[in-house]
């Protein structure tokens, strides 16, 4: 039972950095339909933006304090949201009205340059490097369950965005207008809704989400130019499995890939296919529901 | 019986592959080495290219089935002792892995072909990538660490006998009454259904042909490199295979068989720079999306060849 609860902790927290990254995927796939390979690499670069900014920070608020930690998320999902509208704007806003297939290879060309820029030795490197210790190691105890102050931290961060995000969606001008450009984008842009600058916000928005979700998930590991390619694509598949373009269904998806890979990790044997692991669950559930858990089925016009 | 169009120039392939092969040992053995490249690399983009570009379905897992019948018939070449010295030998051990190949296409094809677009990419994607897991943890085939010592049976004369086949094989099914079944859901699958083309089933015949020569080329390749290791079959060389296909343009045979030939041998060619060859790569990758996303070579000439 012990183990139960301590699987259930540790899957919690995984599956909470893959919630806050499958929003990304889903949000963009909402406003522009298509799969943005490169919002791994924007993780990645949230991770190293924080390994770079945090000694400069912690300089000025003090080691592992609680504002040089906010600062440092704050500082991060800055630079990717610029990172994240950057790549909208040069790559694929040339490519609004082409074929899909068009936009998905410029994404994975964007996602390759970025991974193969950072591994060169004159700009990131490939060795893996230590993430500086944000917030101080605890382990809380429960009985015979530890938790570690790093899941606490991450599973709160998650809730605390989740929240602004669903506020955000749902209840400011900015959402209203985001969720009927995903709705309809012509009809959306007739009503006199700046498609373009919709588009470019849901790119930063889904950038410094990633950017969290980087330095949540190397707080437990150190970071290297292609850290982000794992963790992308569980998430990629958690977005898919909730219903890509549904973001409950994102979060839904993320909480349940991060429970289902632990347990299923936890199990003897079982760990080396963990990689194919993610990839099984998602061809299951296209077979059986091929919209996703929560994903509309839509009938085809003809 | 006349030799036309077509057949022809397979014959024509064959008999140069075969005299090729006869002066090879002459040739400097690295300039041999890539031109068996440059071979197995057409054969992959062509086998590709019926279900990416003639039939339309965007597969991203084709190093998978590269995998398979790579480390199937190389798994047979190391048990079978003697028996391959014998001639007929390598070329039955190769069909047998594009068989295996096949049959694994098969078992993906059926479920995930009901898929589209984008999803058809991901699961394909995913597909391979559940290939790889499995090959690496597979003892019999050397598990994480590979196979190694793998005989050097791939010659020039077997490499471009079977691209030629390939080519042939595929732009006559393409070019057949039943191959106008793939350009029709290519262009429009709902039009098609309607006209009484069995759309599942021709998704499904393009996706196990291609799987089948995949699975050769993978033999070849290992054969030809003597060494097979899981992590050399991951998405980027699916990536790669694709590239070869959007660069020569979706559906032309011609423009796939020469980005084949230009995108094996420009790496050599940039070895000098081997540091930023990534980068310029993927940096083509994107400017020929936005420049000219129709394949380098999409000139007014005829689309395709009469049948």
């Amino acid at each position: 039972m012990d183990w139960f609860f301590q699987q259930l902790i540790n899957g919690l927290g995984l599956g909470a950095i893959y919630a806050l990254i499958a929003l990304g995927y889903t949000m963009v796939y909402g406003v522009l339909r298509f799969i943005n390979f490169a919002h791994s690499d924007v993780l990645m670069l949230g991770a190293f933006s924080a390994f770079y900014i945090a000694p400069k920070i912690e300089k000025v608020f003090g080691s592992q304090s609680v504002l040089a930690c906010v600062m440092v998320f704050i500082l991060a999902a800055a630079v990717c949201a610029v990172i994240g509208m950057t790549i909208e704007r040069l790559a694929y806003r040339p490519l609004r009205n082409r074929p899909k297939l068009t936009v998905l290879i410029t994404a994975i060309g964007v996602s390759l340059l970025i991974e193969n820029t950072a591994q060169n030795e004159r700009v990131l490197g490939s060795a893996p490097q230590a993430f500086p210790q944000l917030i101080t190691e605890r382990a809380i105890h429960l009985g015979n369950l530890v938790i570690s102050s790093k899941d606490l931290l991450t599973v709160l961060v998650t809730l605390v965005l989740l929240a602004g995000m669903w506020f955000i969606v749902q209840k400011t001008r900015i959402g209203t207008a985001m969720r009927a450009v995903s709705f309809n984008q012509q009809a959306a842009a007739l009503m006199g809704v700046p498609v373009d600058r919709i588009i470019s916000f849901t790119f930063g928005l889904g950038s410094a989400l990633a950017a969290v979700a980087g330095i949540l998930y190397s707080l437990n590991s150190s970071i290297e130019p292609l850290m982000g390619v794992q963790p992308g694509l569980r998430a990629f598949v958690a977005a898919v499995l909730g219903g890509i373009g549904n973001l409950p269904g994102a979060v839904l998806g993320g909480f349940l890939l991060g429970l289902l890979e632990t347990f299923a990790g936890g199990i003897e044997g079982w760990s080396n296919y963990r990689d194919a692991f993610a990839f099984g669950i998602l061809i299951l559930i296209l077979l059986v529901k091929p919209a996703g858990l929560l994903g509309r089925s839509s009938v085809e016009k003809v | 019986m006349p030799l036309i169009g077509a057949k022809r120039w397979l014959l024509v392939g064959i008999a140069l592959a075969i005299v090729a092969s006869y002066f090879s040992p002459q040739f400097n053995r690295y300039y041999l080495g890539v031109a068996i490249d440059v071979g197995i690399a057409i054969i992959l983009a062509t086998s590709l290219n019926l279900i990416n570009g003639h039939t339309g379905q965007f597969s991203l897992g084709h190093a998978g089935f590269m995998a398979v019948g790579g480390f199937f018939s190389a798994w047979v070449s190391l048990h079978a002792g003697n028996l391959s010295h014998a001639l007929w030998y390598f070329p039955l051990s190769l069909v047998a892995g594009g068989l295996l190949a096949a049959l694994v296409g098969l078992l993906v094809g059926v479920p995930s072909l009901r898929l589209r677009g984008d999803y058809l990419a991901i699961v394909t994607l995913g597909f391979g990538e559940i290939i790889r897991v499995v090959a690496q943890n597979t003892e019999a085939i050397g598990a994480a660490s590979g196979l190694k010592g793998i005989p050097k049976l791939t010659t020039l004369g077997w490499t471009f006998s079977f691209a030629a086949i390939t080519i042939y094989a595929i732009s006559t099914l393409v070019n057949s009454t039943y191959g106008r079944g793939f350009i029709a859901v290519h262009d429009d699958e709902i039009a098609a259904e309607s006209n009484g083309v069995d759309t599942t089933r021709t998704k499904v015949t393009a996706f196990v042909t291609g799987a089948f020569f995949a699975g050769i080329a993978g033999g070849l390749y290992a054969h030809h490199k003597q060494f097979l290791s899981p992590t050399g079959f991951d998405w980027l060389k699916s990536i790669e295979i694709v590239v070869m296909v959007i660069l020569g343009g979706m559906g032309r045979t011609v423009g796939v068989v020469a980005a084949a030939i230009l995108l094996t041998v420009m790496p050599e060619l940039l070895r000098d720079f081997s540091e930023y060859r990534m980068i310029i790569y993927s940096l083509l990758i994107i400017l020929l999306m936005l420049l000219r996303p129709a394949g380098l070579f999409s000139f007014h000439f005829k689309r395709r060849s009469q049948s």
